[in-house]
């Protein structure tokens, strides 16, 4: 202990409690697993209610468009988590290049999303749309979820996105390094909660046939 | 808690090692591949619960590898529960209520 670098000690008389800061974040994390929470729980009511007109609508979706992205999140995920382990280590710029591609993943993701949907407005299937509106009950629940759930997943995608990019140019400038760096980590943790919701959005609704 | 060359209150979880990082991700693209083979069987009503269990490994390793929770201080895993069994609790009211309504 006795052999602080000058500038350990100058950072330690600055009050900072980065464990504090990440407990706030993941506080705020739980505020949304009870948004989608609430979501998810709605979606298990008419599961239960509709069964088989839930597995007829999920025939509709595409399961390889839905595995594809579910491999796209996993691996930014990866990579965001890899940019902390960079920046700890003191490489700024392979930090900066885990952000870039976690950014790159987050965009793919959303572009495949905007094909799949532009794919199931082509066809008519929309909230609201004439042909839904024909369809069984149980099917038209099982879209209007599918939009409301996998749209507000993809709006924080974007966030998310924004968030990294933020990240980006802290990392760049420098008020992000080797020994300040939580809010890359609280960044992150966005990140992989974006990626967790994923994780049960994906079988959900594709999965399920 | 923190390693002593690390100032008070300085970022100090020790995290996964970044060869640790890509196992885990190994780990959930193999889940990934074996929740999708599994939806090409007929499972009859065991599908969902297959689906979900192989969706919770796959949070638990993301939440406690990727977002450090098993490098973190305890408290930081009570809260988790607290929240997880919060919505657990929401779950079964809502199907309490909809069975006996």
């Amino acid at each position: 202990m006795s052999n602080h670098a000058p500038a350990a000690v100058a950072a330690a008389d600055h009050h900072r409690d980065d464990a504090g800061a990440r407990l706030g974040m993941w506080l705020f994390l739980f505020t949304e697993l009870i948004l989608f929470g609430g979501l998810f729980i709605v979606y298990a009511v008419y599961r239960f209610q509709h069964t088989e007109e839930f597995h007829l609508a999920a025939r509709e979706l595409d399961t390889f468009v839905g595995t594809v992205n579910t491999i796209i999140l996993l691996t930014s995920s990866l990579t965001v988590a890899l940019s902390i382990n960079a920046i700890r280590g003191g490489k700024k710029i392979l930090s900066a290049v885990f952000v870039s591609l976690t950014v790159l993943f987050a965009l793919a993701f959303l572009a495949n999303k905007f094909f799949e949907w532009s794919h199931k407005f082509e066809h008519g299937i929309y909230p609201g749309s004439p042909e839904l509106i024909n369809k069984p009950g149980g099917e038209i629940l099982y879209f209007a979820l599918y939009f409301v759930m996998t749209g507000l997943h993809a709006l924080h995608v974007i966030i998310g996105m924004v968030i990294l990019l933020v990240m980006l140019t802290m990392i760049l400038r420098g008020s992000i390094n080797q020994s300040s760096y939580v809010r890359l980590e609280a960044g992150g943790l966005y990140w992989h909660l974006v990626d967790v919701i994923w994780i049960f959005l994906f079988p959900l609704f594709y999965l399920l046939h | 808690m923190g390693s002593p060359v690390q100032p008070h209150g300085q970022s100090e979880a020790h995290g996964a090692s970044n060869a640790k990082l890509v196992l885990i991700w190994c780990g959930l693209l193999a889940l990934t591949g074996l929740t999708v083979a599994l939806s090409g069987i007929d499972l009859g009503r065991w599908i969902v619960l297959s689906a979900l269990s192989i969706a919770t490994v796959k949070t638990l390793l993301v939440v406690n590898v990727f977002m450090h929770l098993k490098y973190e201080e305890r408290v930081f895993r009570i809260f988790v529960i607290v929240a997880t069994l919060t919505l657990a609790i929401f779950i079964a009211l809502t199907f309490f209520d909809y069975a006996f309504h």
